[in-house]
């Protein structure tokens, strides 16, 4: 078998997708909800769906939200998708305010109510974009410049530190469709949804963490 | 780039079976809708669409496992809709697996439903249909109503400001059926679907109408005539005749609707 990825089950959603998608790329997913499991895994993955307050709510009642903290910062390579790269950062305002981990410096903003010629911009930003990718991660290698994947949601984040956004896309502007730092690499579309651009993405994750 | 444009097929099921015939010559089970999902995955769809008609609300246990061996088998977005009554039901088929749940007569009759919903499982994840028939004369200011059961009853319900009314309450997006034209290959309703699309900034899937590349393009035309949508639905074209997704969006491109190329037209 592939690589043991510890698939974070916190309640708030069906994995069974991104389960498949991982098995696809050769990797061994394992649904836990118990921390030890999580810390003993080859890789870390998170997905997520569903509000960002309700996401870190039942994350924090899961007990799971420490060994999330400790593996971001300097675990396993972790893999963030949506609500996973979401909650790395210092808070979201979906719902109202909601502190996030503050594991990356910025917040998790609505998209603009109008786009960059002053119209009016349709949200949720639902459907296939392209994600233009540069800077320095190990992903990065196996990664063709750019790809087309599926998004659906309303916020978006908006670091602080532009040195750790290593993709971008164009929707009302530019926006930031994935970060990495170290054993970090998160992305706000959904690869398991993706078709071959998703199996892309994951089997650059397998070559990492085969490399790691 | 911008964001593309969205072509999903969608079927109909009833008791777990898809109706309507679809006609795959070469396949075992062409009834079976995970086979077909999984042969519109193959083709790069962006996202597919289940309906369920089954009748009655104690076969749902049939829906939900169709739902969740289609989206064990493949990796782009499903969306079901039909029968859904409550936020219970929305739960049911997400925790299945299905990426998003359309409602539509149950937030007629509980409008609440769809602010409830979209507070607890996100506006993203919800659709909101709409089945539409026009109900002006002509030479009047076009108008269109909404219906139930299947175009059968009237609700006394504009189109337009329902759209406006559920956008507002959370919903993530709009299904739009024309009831004049569903079925025939006419077209799509554009004059109904740009009144729907101009007045709300959530996306409009275009659906009733669409029997060619061509119908497509115009339904999802930013042109002074087209339907202003950013998706759209069809069924009969994709089941029925010798065309696939990625002819259709060859044509698109053509047409100059920025779609998602086709695998072999990327390289």
């Amino acid at each position: 078998m592939g690589p043991r990825i510890a698939l974070v089950d916190y309640g708030a959603g069906n994995l069974r997708s991104v389960a498949k998608a991982l098995e696809r790329s050769g990797m061994e997913p394992v649904v836990t909800g118990d921390p030890a499991v999580v810390r003993a895994a080859d890789g870390v993955l998170l997905p997520g769906v569903g509000a960002f307050r309700d996401a870190v709510n039942a994350l924090t009642k899961a007990g799971l939200v420490d060994v999330i903290r400790e593996v971001t910062d300097h675990g396993r390579p972790y893999l963030g998708i949506c609500f996973g790269l979401q909650l790395l950062f210092e808070e979201g305002e979906e719902h109202g305010v909601t502190p996030g981990l503050g594991i990356l410096g910025g917040r998790v903003t609505r998209f603009p109510e109008t786009d960059e010629h002053g119209e009016p911009l349709v949200v949720p930003h639902i459907g296939w974009n392209e994600v233009r990718y540069a800077g320095d991660h190990p992903m990065l290698e196996s990664l063709p410049e750019r790809d087309v994947y599926y998004f659906v949601h309303s916020y978006r984040p908006v670091p602080t530190d532009p040195s750790i956004i290593v993709g971008r896309a164009d929707y009302g502007g530019e926006f930031t469709a994935a970060v990495a730092r170290d054993n970090v690499f998160a992305v706000q579309f959904h690869p398991e949804k993706s078709q071959s651009a998703g199996k892309r993405l994951l089997d650059a994750y397998r070559v990492w963490l085969e490399q790691s | 780039m911008p964001l593309l444009k969205r072509i999903i097929p969608c079927l109909d099921v009833d008791k777990g079976r898809v109706v309507k015939g679809v006609k795959y010559v070469d396949h075992v089970d062409a009834g079976d809708p995970v086979e077909v999902a999984k042969r519109y995955d193959a083709q790069e769809a962006d996202e597919i669409t289940f309906l369920d008609i089954t009748a009655s609300h104690e076969e749902r246990g049939i829906l939900l496992d169709v739902v969740a061996r289609t989206a064990e088998s493949v990796f782009m977005p499903l969306c079901v809709g039909g029968g859904v009554r409550s936020l219970q039901d929305i739960r049911d088929l997400l925790n299945a697996g299905a990426d998003k749940v359309s409602i539509m007569t149950a937030a007629i009759n509980n409008p609440d439903l769809v602010d409830e919903a979209a507070a607890k499982i996100g506006s993203a994840n919800l659709v909101v249909a709409i089945d539409a028939k026009q109900v002006s004369e002509p030479g009047e200011t076009p108008r269109w109503e909404v219906f139930t059961h299947g175009g059968r009853k009237a609700t006394g319900i504009d189109a337009v400001e329902w759209a406006a009314r559920v956008a507002e309450a959370g919903a993530g997006e709009i299904l739009l059926t024309s009831m004049d034209r569903d079925g025939t290959k006419s077209g799509y309703d554009l004059a109904m679907l740009r009144a729907v699309a101009d007045r709300i900034t959530i996306p409009v899937i275009a659906s009733g109408g669409g029997g060619s590349a061509a119908d497509l393009a115009r339904a999802l035309s930013d042109g002074p005539e087209g339907g202003h949508c950013q998706a759209a639905l069809a069924a009969s074209i994709f089941h029925f005749k010798e065309t696939t997704v990625g002819e259709v969006k060859a044509e698109l491109l053509a047409a100059g609707i920025p779609v998602r190329a086709p695998a072999a037209a990327r390289g």
